[in-house]
């Protein structure tokens, strides 16, 4: 737990009960857990997907969640993202604990405006109390939002993006056809 | 087993050390050339834009590791911070057997003439080390011609009134225009401008046994699968492995030269691909490392003769590292611009390379390589959400209908913008790494303004329906097109070589990478490197053949 944060430990813990949930736990290296995920537990992965789902929201087009941004990230905590696992591992609790402060609700609970103001707020970096000291919000968002969109808009060989379905929808022919789709006037 | 003394030791085999092992081999030198890295291919990344040495978020498909590498980055205000290679805040440059010119975008500049005479075309720039080079453009004008000639040019060079004058044509014809480059040549020529076709070291016809290119979106920053990009690796490296004076090896790390009692340089000390480490005696030892790898060599490399560093007897060494301030503008259409003809970049003008009212230098004026589309969902227009429904919405519609003009700033040196080595922070051999600190000439910030204001003009002109400029901050530069910290002169006491690249105090120690290099021009410095090879190697191989043995 945050020694930082504002609220007791007993306000916590009914907060917590709130939300019908434990916060993120993110376990470790255990590729062969159940959910097929290298590192995030399921309540990180819940978090993060409806994250990923305001970063880039479904419309006719997959959002973020659907498109693999947490198989994405969670590949890469694994990988060459190990550096980041801390900041995954505190930032999501910050943002668990923030939001059953603020709305007395888990982030995925919050209607998708609720959800774009909190993280509106995160990006410029509104939330300072101890969880989020020294611009740790701006700095987590920017990392999550940078996250999702490689895992969006990059190759599905490191787990987002199947069947590259963000080219698709931006009209990127993949694979390219050398010589077959040529602008036609 | 010791190895054989050799007579050549050359450090680094990208666009610079590669042309330099191929000239002294090609002369009848035995030659050892070393590589921290190791040959690449496109099998490694594929289309992979999150490995590309654009987007280099998932590790640098060309080298180096985050594992084994890292190096110290000072801010303004004195705070120190440890960074990896794939930080942009690095500055690296490719560690692979040919280096940049794997998977550069591949754009074949030579420098105008006043690019060698910038102090003496504009005068002396307050709190710049602004200088002239101690060789001319004539003077390298037969080096640039063998580097279009052997490595391997396309272009027309009768379209560029501006163009510094040549001998020979290019070896291969310009490649055509793609869609968004024939709407600028109209709109350019409107404005009275004068586009051409951008040389590229890229086979637009079958050249030296390898194929024509097939216009691939993922050119720039990727390896070309069909070895249709012209590099080092691909043309002088097997020139001079075929010589069979030459022998590359890879995946070895020098760590220092060596120094004897009596002051002389003897050879190099480095780690084999098992971690041992091992030396190489030679007569002569080039180092072109890179312009942020080259000094710290050279600092590394300390006696009694040499206390603060081979070359750096007057402080010199690491001293104005420089980059290029990138600017320009974009510009939104509302009309598919994009027809998937690769790499992007295909026109230039060069109005605005010099003379400029009031700027000291400029720089050229481009069509940008491919935006893939995670580089593209970071391109918005000031103050635009960088994520959310509104985010998606620009990506779907402008990823087709957007066009980028950018250059390269020919950027002011600034003598505290330096490599040092770090005090304490060491890479996995144990060597200590590069301590980064510095910031851009406030000049620059000039410059830009007046080439981002000319790009926006250009978009403008051409149809864009929404346009903006585009900026760089006013930190450290180096990145890529990393230059000027080992720098050439007539005088020892303000340069690290002579105009042979010998580093000064050394009768056997060169330098032939962008390190030598002056000033940057305001164009991609790739060929002129590579003319620098020429230049030293021609040099060393032409003393060597009358009997001189560097001692």
């Amino acid at each position: 737990m945050d020694s930082g944060s504002k609220i007791s430990r007993r306000d916590f813990i009914k907060l917590a009960a709130l939300g019908a949930g434990s916060l993120s736990l993110i376990a470790g290296c255990a590729p062969n857990r159940p959910s097929g995920r290298a590192v995030l537990s399921d309540d990180d992965a819940g978090l993060l997907g409806a994250i990923a789902d305001r970063i880039i929201p479904p419309d006719a087009w997959p959002g973020g969640r659907e498109n693999g941004v947490v198989a994405f990230i969670d590949r890469q905590l694994a990988g060459p993202y190990r550096r980041f696992t801390e900041d995954y591992r505190r930032g999501l609790d910050a943002v668990t604990e923030s939001c059953l402060e603020k709305y007395r609700k888990r982030f995925e609970s919050l209607s998708a405006e609720e959800q774009d103001s909190f993280l509106r707020e995160m990006e410029s970096g509104s939330l300072r109390d101890g969880k989020w000291k020294a611009g740790f919000s701006t700095r987590f968002f920017a990392m999550v939002r940078n996250h999702a969109m490689q895992a969006y808009y990059g190759s599905p060989r490191h787990g987002g993006n199947p069947d590259y379905a963000s080219y698709k929808m931006i009209g990127l022919d993949f694979p390219p056809v050398i010589g077959q789709n040529r602008y036609r006037p | 087993m010791k190895n054989n003394h050799v007579n050549a030791v050359v450090v680094g085999a990208g666009a610079g050390g590669g042309v330099v092992a191929k000239e002294l081999s090609a002369a009848g030198l035995i030659v050892v050339l070393f590589e921290r890295g190791d040959w690449v291919s496109f099998e490694d990344h594929d289309n992979d834009e999150l490995l590309s040495q654009r987007t280099t978020v998932l590790g640098n498909a060309f080298g180096p590791d985050d594992e084994k590498y890292r190096r110290v980055v000072v801010s303004d205000d004195g705070s120190t911070e440890i960074v990896y290679p794939s930080d942009g805040a690095y500055n690296n440059i490719a560690a692979c057997v040919g280096s940049g010119t794997v998977s550069y975008g591949a754009m074949a500049w030579r420098f105008m003439a006043e690019d060698f005479r910038m102090k003496s075309t504009y005068g002396p720039v307050e709190g710049s080390t602004l200088d002239d080079w101690p060789v001319s453009y004539d003077d390298l004008e037969h080096c640039y011609e063998k580097a279009e000639w052997e490595i391997g040019v396309a272009g027309d060079p009768s379209l560029n009134p501006f163009a510094a004058p040549r001998k020979k044509p290019y070896p291969m014809p310009p490649f055509a225009y793609n869609r968004e480059a024939t709407m600028l040549e109209s709109a350019m020529k409107r404005i009275g401008l004068h586009p051409f076709p951008i040389p590229m070291l890229r086979n637009s016809v079958p050249y030296s046994g390898r194929p024509a290119c097939v216009r691939r979106r993922t050119c720039c920053g990727f390896a070309c699968p069909l070895n249709a990009k012209c590099g080092t690796h691909n043309t002088v490296i097997p020139a001079a492995l075929s010589t069979g004076n030459c022998e590359l090896r890879t995946r070895c790390v020098v760590g220092g030269l060596i120094i004897d009692a009596s002051g002389r340089i003897t050879g190099v000390e480095y780690f084999d691909r098992d971690g041992t480490k091992q030396e190489q005696t030679a007569d002569i030892i080039v180092v072109a490392a890179s312009a942020t790898e080259t000094p710290r060599l050279l600092l590394n490399s300390t006696s009694k003769h040499f206390p603060s560093g081979v070359g750096n007897r007057y402080d010199w060494v690491g001293r104005n590292l420089q980059g290029h301030a990138y600017t320009g503008a974009f510009g939104l259409f509302e009309e598919d611009i994009f027809d998937d003809v690769g790499p992007g970049a295909t026109l230039a003008v060069s109005d605005f390379s010099h003379h400029n009212p009031g700027i000291v230098g400029g720089g050229i004026l481009a069509n940008e390589f491919t935006r893939l589309p995670y580089l593209f969902s970071g391109i918005r227009p000031p103050g635009s959400p960088m994520w959310g429904e509104e985010h998606k919405e620009f990506q779907r519609k402008y990823f087709r209908r957007n066009i980028q003009v950018v250059g390269p700033i020919q950027e002011m040196p600034f003598f505290d913008s330096r490599v040092q080595v770090d005090p304490s922070v060491r890479d996995s051999w144990g060597i200590p790494v590069v301590r980064l600190s510095g910031h851009r000439h406030p000049k620059d910030a000039e410059g830009c303004e007046f080439l981002s204001g000319k790009a926006e003009t250009i978009l403008k002109e051409a149809g864009a329906s929404r346009t903006w400029r585009h900026l760089p901050g006013s930190g450290l530069s180096g990145g890529q097109h990393q230059a000027g910290t080992c720098r050439m002169g007539d005088d020892p006491r303000t340069s690290v070589t002579d105009r042979f690249g010998r580093v000064h105090d050394t009768p056997n120690v060169f330098v032939s990478d962008a390190s030598l290099h002056v000033t940057n021009g305001g164009f991609n410095p790739a060929l002129t490197i590579m003319a620098l090879g020429y230049w030293v190697g021609e040099h060393i191989a032409g003393e060597w053949q009358k009997g001189n043995r560097f001692r």
